[in-house]
């Protein structure tokens, strides 16, 4: 962490994320489809999700078993019967201005409650609770045109109306930002391996996060839609606290919004007081009963999870444990790997090259996993090109790079970009005579030192921008070093 | 002939038989409402054309020898918070005043699959908030029996255009009484079924936990035989109960011989009207005459059944009515404000003034550090009345009671005492905190006012009040006094 040791800030971080259940074909409560992405506005809906008076909500077995899944998952323990509760409030993508939801108080079961979640930050081992997951529906999906502030009018869609909404909440457990950016990667690929979600999670799963520093009041901050967002939020804002309470100030109890534009958190100003959302149990719903053989029915059914797949990966490919956490930190990535495996049985070098030049070269254009193009195929094609000595590792490097930001196959790279390694001695022997030629004084100290051949080395790849075999390089500049041994130098 | 005068069972056998059609039937039925429809207003809106539509195709059917459901050609007012695809439902508020459902309710579809014909929709308190009719936006209803007086509420138009014969049967629905007070009120049957016999798909939510769909209609036989219609469980509604369709109308024999009557000695307490206690105890001797058992029994708690009751659902509309904000459907107000204040705006020109206070007690009800004062007491005072229902079920067949404690008051009397308003459902709201299943079956007239005697039962008990008030209506035929209009 930039900032300073954490522990010493007294940080605590919880989490609410909201997950999306876009495995689901229908809506929670009717049977409008679930998957509006791409659809245009107001076309997914139905007297039900529109909130028309005299409709009732039917609930959606599908959702509750994918709803137990991830509790199971979470190693949450399921409540025998749970209850849905109304949740009152106004709001312009609220069609019945009520959500349903569930409710831990006044004689309501969640879907579930207690939990953890083991990770893995830098190397060391982090376990973070859950407090319970419920199960909601989805609000309309607001947009502005403009800013949220400066929009002159708001225009609702409906087809997010009712979607099938899960709620996990954390307890306050993370200290860094760093830990809350782990725990929702951990959180993403058991949700990815489960396949109750999409795989391409974008706006599938929204955070908000709440965080005290040193015993102080604790501050929401709401509208995160990214990963990489909520590290730098929560950076911001501990950050922002920590100035607050240097110059003497005294946080308070608010709900922030992301700003994501600005990259800043900016307190609400809402005027509400304390939100009283009046919860009371919904009359339309009846209790839902979750016997135990329902229980271990999907349990029976669940498929590998993370820590088992690292496990697996471990014993199966040989890799070390450390790798087989990165490599299962997403399922895309997980699934890449074995596939990969499949083609061409060097796990370790896949490994190796998913992890330091895949993965980094990912990150580094700001782009998700799943997003990312390359496939297994072209990505072997492309390490038994290194294998067989047709373009060098450096070269592979840059191809890979280069790949991932075009979108380009790495052989077309290769191809297109005239990359394939030069192994021909004819050839490297006149660059190297150039080279010769151009460094006397260096060759005359490779004559005495053999350390500083790989000067002359370094002189040739240059010429051929990395292109020539460093094994044929070093051989032909070896050789030449013999052979004019004899020749007085110019100089 | 003046075929609207007739019952279902007579004309059902009529239309089968071909001595009249459909057409007739329903054409009788508009000449009607044309003739005391502006002296009764029973009526919101009605659908004359498409009705006649409906009747020829019936008796196009019955002429090829097609089969017809039960209702065939039969006439139906369907209260106006029942949602009609393509039909106005106003639920008597200018915050529905344009209002036109883009599906039916689950009841409306068994009818017309029965072969009903709707007629039109009926006038009724707004949002089913009230027991005079007298807070719809579209004028109070007036009593057949007289125009200076309320029909009841809040199924006033569907009561007062059964008894102007301006339809044959009709569709109430019952959250405190509103099927049984203006069935009381204007001398016809109106049943309130066990709660979850009838799909609410469709309803326009008050009081979700409390209230059903039922049948009203000029005599018990009718009454059965629309339960039979609309009775019997809807997928689409999670708290309808899985029963599979019944023919109700089978067990009405006449025959009450040794059947356990028991009278609950509270609902004959302070209150109520000594002209109305006369009539129910002089209903109690016939029911004796008729064979039955009667005994006296106890329903505890009946003194704090009515703010148990408004307390439940006035919390529970807080909540249903929330949904009216005039972004989507409905009335909207002209406001330049944001979507606060449009919503304020349409909430507070949309809404009357009892709706409004119930919306406002309901919300107070359930805010933090009240809920467990008064909705979570709320609920434990209704378990402890529904146990109290079962124990008295346990040793009577049936129970009677008076369905109203007094005689149909004046328009205007009592609007402005919600209080007052309120007290009066002490009789019938206790049946909807038990959801058990009560029928209001006319027992006599005081001054020419009607007084109803309600039949409540056990849990899915439609059967055994029917078959009790099936026999006292034909020892009494009450039901057949017509008032002039
Ligand atoms: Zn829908």
């Amino acid at each position: 962490m930039p900032i300073e040791r954490s522990e010493e800030l007294g940080v605590k971080i919880g989490l609410e994320v909201h997950v999306q259940l876009t495995a689901l074909k229908t809506k929670l409560f009717c049977s409008c489809s679930a998957n509006y992405r791409g659809m245009p506005p107001n076309t997914l809906t139905c007297p039900i999700c529109l909130g028309h008076p005299g409709t009732l909500p039917v609930l959606n077995r599908k959702a509750v078993e994918h709803a137990m899944m991830v509790a199971l998952a979470l190693n949450s323990s399921i409540s025998p019967q749970m209850f849905f509760f109304r949740k009152n409030y106004f709001y312009v993508d609220l069609p019945k201005n009520f959500q349903i939801s569930q409710y831990d108080k006044a004689g309501g079961a969640p879907l579930s409650t207690g939990g953890w979640v083991e990770f893995s930050v830098n190397g060391e081992r982090k376990k973070v609770r859950i407090r319970r997951i419920q199960l909601e529906e989805d609000p309309a999906r607001l947009t502005y045109p403009g800013t949220i502030t400066s929009a002159p009018y708001t225009l609702v869609d409906f087809n997010r109306a009712g979607v099938a909404l899960l709620e996990i909440v954390t307890e306050p457990d993370m200290e860094t930002p760093e830990e809350a950016y782990f725990f929702l990667q951990k959180l993403r690929s058991i949700l990815e391996h489960l396949g109750v979600s999409s795989e391409n999670m974008q706006g599938s799963m929204r955070c908000d996060a709440n965080i005290s520093i040193m015993g102080g009041a604790r501050v929401e901050i709401k509208n995160i839609s990214s990963f990489r967002d909520v590290r730098r939020a929560l950076q911001y804002e501990i950050m922002r606290q920590k100035q607050l309470l240097r110059r003497g100030g005294v946080t308070k109890q608010e709900t922030r919004h992301w700003d994501e534009d600005r990259q800043i958190t900016v307190s609400l100003r809402v005027k509400e007081t304390e939100s009283d959302y009046r919860y009371f149990p919904e009359p339309d719903l009846v209790p839902v009963k979750i016997p135990e053989e329902w229980v271990s029915k999907v349990a029976s059914q669940m498929p590998e999870l993370p820590d088992a797949r690292k496990e697996r990966f471990i014993s199966d490919y040989g890799i070390p444990e450390y790798d087989a956490i990165v490599l299962t930190s997403s399922k895309k990535i997980a699934d890449f790997f074995e596939e990969c495996c499949k083609l061409y049985s060097n796990p370790k070098k896949i490994a190796n090259w998913i992890m330091s030049d895949l993965l980094r070269n990912i990150n580094e254009t700001g782009m998700d996993v799943t997003e990312m193009s390359i496939t297994a195929e072209q990505f072997i094609e492309m390490i038994k090109m290194i294998d067989e000595g047709l373009i060098s590792g450096k070269i592979a490097k840059r191809v890979l790079r280069e790949s991932i930001r075009t979108g380009r196959p790495p052989r077309i790279v290769v191809e297109d970009e005239g990359l394939l390694k030069i192994s021909d001695e004819n050839v490297i022997s006149k660059l190297a005579d150039e080279v010769f030629r151009e460094f006397p004084k260096a060759v005359e100290d490779a004559r005495r030192d053999r350390k500083a051949v790989n000067f002359l080395v370094g002189q040739v790849m240059k010429k051929t921008r990395g292109r020539a075999d460093p094994d044929v390089t070093n051989k032909v500049i070896l050789s030449k070093l013999e052979e004019n041994r004899a020749i007085p130098s110019r100089s | 002939m003046h075929l609207n005068r007739l019952t279902c069972h007579e004309l059902v056998e009529m239309i089968k038989a071909q001595t009249v059609t459909a057409e007739e039937v329903v054409e009788h039925v508009f000449r009607r409402i044309d003739e005391v429809e502006s002296k009764i207003n029973a009526f919101i809106s009605t659908f004359k054309e498409d009705a006649l539509e409906k009747a020829r195709e019936i008796d196009r059917k019955i002429r090829r020898g097609e089969s017809v459901g039960l209702l065939a050609g039969i006439p139906v007012a369907v209260k106006d918070n029942i949602c009609t695809r393509g039909k106005l439902t106003t639920c008597g508020s200018k915050m529905l005043s344009n209002y036109i459902p883009p599906y039916s309710a689950t009841v409306v579809e068994k009818i017309e699959a029965a072969g009903g014909i709707i007629i039109g929709k009926t006038n009724m308190d707004e949002f089913a908030m009230g027991n005079s009719t007298e807070t719809s936006f579209f004028g109070c209803t007036r009593n057949p029996w007289d125009l200076t007086r309320v029909p009841g509420g809040s199924s006033g138009g569907s009561a007062a255009a059964l008894t102007s014969d301006e339809t044959v049967l009709a569709l109430g629905s019952d959250t405190g009484g509103s099927i049984r007070c203006p069935a009381s009120f204007c001398s016809v049957v109106g049943l309130k079924p066990t709660y979850g016999l009838v799909s609410r798909y469709g309803l326009v939510a008050y009081a979700n936990s409390l209230e059903q769909i039922g049948p009203m209609a000029k005599d018990v036989l009718d009454c059965a035989m629309l339960l039979t219609a609309i009775a019997g469980h809807d997928p689409r509604d999670s708290t309808s109960a899985p029963r599979s369709p019944y023919d109700y109308t089978s067990a009405i024999n006449g025959d009450i011989k040794n059947v356990k009557v028991g009278v609950p000695r509270e609902f004959f307490a302070a209150g109520l009207d000594e002209r109305v206690e006369k009539s129910v105890l002089s209903a109690v001797s016939i029911l004796e005459d008729l064979g039955a058992t009667c005994g006296e029994t106890s329903i505890s708690y009946l003194e704090y059944v009515v703010p148990t009751y408004y307390l439940i659902a006035m919390s529970e509309a807080s909540s249903n009515l929330a949904r009216f904000d005039g972004l989507r459907y409905g009335f909207t107000a002209k406001c330049d404000g944001d979507w606060n204040e449009v919503f304020s705006a349409t909430r507070s020109e949309g809404f009357g003034e009892e709706v409004k206070r119930r919306i406002l007690l309901g919300t107070f009800a359930l805010s933090a550090g009240y809920y467990d004062k008064y909705y979570l007491k709320a609920l434990k005072v209704r378990t402890l009345i529904k146990r109290e229902f079962e124990k008295a079920l346990a040793k009577f067949d049936v129970l009677v009671a008076p369905t109203m404690p007094i005689l149909p008051f004046k328009i205007g009397e009592i609007i402005e005492d919600p209080l007052t308003m309120y007290m009066m459902d002490i009789d019938t709201v206790p049946v909807n905190l038990a959801g058990v299943p009560s029928i209001s079956v006319p027992c006599g007239f005081v001054d020419g006012l009607p007084v109803g005697l309600q039949v409540i039962g056990g849990f899915f008990g439609e059967e055994k009040i029917l078959k009790v008030a099936y026999a006292f209506q034909e020892h009494t035929k009450f039901n057949l006094k017509k008032p002039e209009i």
